[in-house]
């Protein structure tokens, strides 16, 4: 090849990595804008929070005085919500994912039902919140108690949940179905034995990324009337006499995080500030956890998964 | 034999059905104004602590109106407001055959709060604040001047709170003669925080909230002297509203107790806790107590089972505490 067309070349390439790099810049720019908000908001929160977070903070109820109030009635409201919220989410979710994956004939109903999901998980969380206080407060009866709100945050992460189930199911290879299939399994065999097994690890990873959210979530609290200060905690849900087991604490009155972090940052003393910035870096921590809780769920899942 | 996932689904459904009627045992539910709340939380958390645990107390928020709206469906016992229960709101609790007793608490003071470094306002009229607050100024009183010809030709920043809260309706009602009746073009917010770091950050800025926010932050706040009805110029201060001449900007704030829910043990000996204790927790979360004997009458109420409001349904601006004892209640 002679010189010139040789020079032309590499200067063709030369222009191509450059762009290489701009875009390579552009996306770090990008992912920095996001990443640095949240290391932002996070530090800020822990720098102001952080001498306010001892022991006592877990172990006090909410009080007038800032030194001695903690989030004890909180997280316990929150974990308990949050139990519900997944007792519920769960089967419900998983189990109409895998009807729209395995099961539902392709014709516009199950059209219908898709989009309206789709659309499920872009409604904003407070029309939960009305949609709930009419249905489970009032029509059912279950008044502003853990059940109502564990049930409506299950709502909202319901579309989640199907989500999730439908794309683990998805990567399935046809391969296995087949499969199973072709060894003369039944259809809830197949889904039993080997669809459910394998997209657990997605399914679960969803499940978690859902509870995430729901954790955080306000609104829909606010509205089902979830209170703002209570220095007691449910009636425990083991007991020492028969029969045992108690679900007393489904009834009982709660409040969650959000809303603690919401009461305090409302009041005229500075020290409260603190409070909700330390119950704010602790909220962040439980999403962190449970968010990690899904990464290492996911990892140990698919070692026991060999196609 | 019933697997363990079946002997789970069959406990859990008899406790659903079983647990919701005990869940509500010795458990007394408060629930209303945000302003009201600091003192029955307080008043919630030492009385729980008196009663070693014997008895529950959960205080909510859901605004004064939106407290009465379930005090008035018999979801709760106790009503914090801010204002005295409005016509429609008697309206709903006397279908609904509840009845109730009205007992003020304590005094809020709303105070006017200017930029530490602004020097011309001394002190302000009802006339003056009218000027710069009734839906007129909307636009058209935009600098200090126009409100009073010595004041400088400044911009004139407003704060004050959302149109939801009991704040709100009081502070319209007092001066500019209507409640809910304000200009739109000032920066409101919920949070009364919000509204001291706009104050505090502009010299040219006005604002109003509940005193607690002012005695937080007197640093970086003046309170205006609000000219009475005598023709006196008074800063808000707790003996200023005692003495009643902290005019028309004090007003008292209440609990409705509903007169079904007294007959339990718990809400008697809660709302008795309150009237006893009342006046130095208010205190202490930087409220102003009533007089003594303003507690003492409420009891007597109790005993004597005077039942209703003793404003009629009607926003009502500058009572004093002695005219509100004397009254006779109306369901």
């Amino acid at each position: 090849m002679d010189a010139p067309r040789v020079r032309e070349i590499r200067s063709v390439i030369a222009r191509g990595k450059r762009w290489d790099v701009v875009f390579a810049i552009v996306g770090i720019v990008c992912l920095m804008i996001g990443l640095l908000t949240v290391a932002a908001l996070f530090v800020d929160m822990a720098v102001k929070g952080l001498p306010r977070i001892s022991l006592e903070f877990f172990t006090n109820f909410p009080s007038r005085r800032a030194e001695s109030a903690g989030i004890l009635s909180a997280w316990v409201g929150s974990t308990l919500v949050m139990v519900v919220t997944a007792v519920t989410a769960v089967p419900i979710g998983a189990a109409a994912g895998v009807y729209l994956e395995e099961y539902a004939p392709r014709n516009w109903m199950t059209d219908v039902i898709e989009i309206n999901i789709t659309n499920l998980a872009g409604v904003p969380s407070i029309v939960y919140g009305l949609l709930a206080l009419g249905l489970f407060v009032y029509q059912f009866g279950l008044g502003q108690s853990v059940l109502a709100a564990g049930l409506t945050l299950a709502l909202l992460i319901l579309p989640v949940v199907i989500v999730a189930t439908r794309e683990a199911i998805r990567a399935i290879p046809a391969a296995m179905r087949e499969g199973s299939y072709a060894l003369g399994a039944t259809q809830w065999q197949t889904v039993r034995y080997h669809i459910l097994p394998y997209s657990m690890p997605g399914i679960l990873t969803g499940v978690i990324i859902g509870l995430a959210r729901a954790i955080g979530e306000t609104a829909p609290i606010i509205t089902i009337g979830a209170l703002t200060f209570i220095a007691f905690l449910p009636s425990p849900p083991f007991q020492p006499e028969p029969p045992f087991l108690s679900f007393e604490w489904l009834f009982a009155p709660f409040t969650v995080m959000p809303i603690q972090m919401f009461n305090w940052t409302s009041r005229p003393e500075a020290a409260f500030q603190v409070n909700a910035a330390a119950a704010g870096f602790i909220l962040v921590l439980m999403t962190l956890a449970m968010n990690g809780l899904a990464i290492w769920l996911r990892y140990r899942l698919r070692r026991n998964i060999n196609w | 034999m019933m697997k363990p996932g079946q002997l789970a689904a069959t406990v859990f459904g008899a406790a659903c059905f079983g647990a919701a009627a005990v869940a509500s045992a010795q458990l007394v539910k408060v629930d209303g104004s945000s302003t009201v709340f600091p003192v029955t939380e307080a008043v919630a958390e030492d009385f729980q602590k008196a009663t070693k645990g014997k008895y529950k107390v959960t205080v909510g928020i859901s605004g004064t109106g939106g407290g009465f709206k379930k005090f008035c469906r018999g979801e709760t016992d106790i009503s914090d407001a801010s204002r005295p229960i409005l016509k429609s709101e008697m309206e709903a609790c006397r279908k609904a055959g509840i009845e109730y007793y009205e007992l003020p608490v304590a005094f809020d003071a709303l105070t006017v709060v200017i930029h530490p470094k602004n020097t011309f306002i001394k002190q302000l009229t009802v006339a003056e604040m009218k000027k710069m607050w009734e839906p007129a100024a909307q636009g058209k009183v935009t600098h200090w001047n126009q409100v009073n010809p010595q004041w400088p030709n400044q911009p004139m920043k407003l704060f004050g709170p959302g149109a939801d809260s009991g704040t709100f309706d009081y502070f319209t009602e007092a001066i500019v003669g209507k409640s809910k009746s304000s200009r739109g073009d000032f920066t409101a917010s919920e949070d009364d925080n919000v509204l001291v770091q706009g104050v505090s950050r502009d010299a040219n800025a006005l604002g109003f909230f509940g005193f607690a926010y002012y005695v937080e932050n007197k640093a970086k706040l003046k309170a205006v002297p609000i000219v009475n009805d005598k023709g006196k110029p008074v800063a808000p201060s707790m003996d200023a509203v005692l003495a009643g001449t902290y005019q028309p900007l004090a007003r008292p704030i209440f609990i409705y107790v509903n007169a079904k829910s007294l007959a339990k043990p718990e809400v008697r000996e809660f709302t008795e806790y309150y009237m006893k204790h009342g006046a130095k927790l208010a205190k202490e979360v930087k409220y102003v107590p009533l007089p003594e004997k303003a507690y003492t009458a409420n009891l007597e109420h109790l005993a004597k089972r005077k039942l209703g409001t003793v404003f009629g349904g009607v926003a009502e601006v500058g009572v004093t505490i002695e005219e509100l004892i004397r009254r006779e209640g109306k369901l």
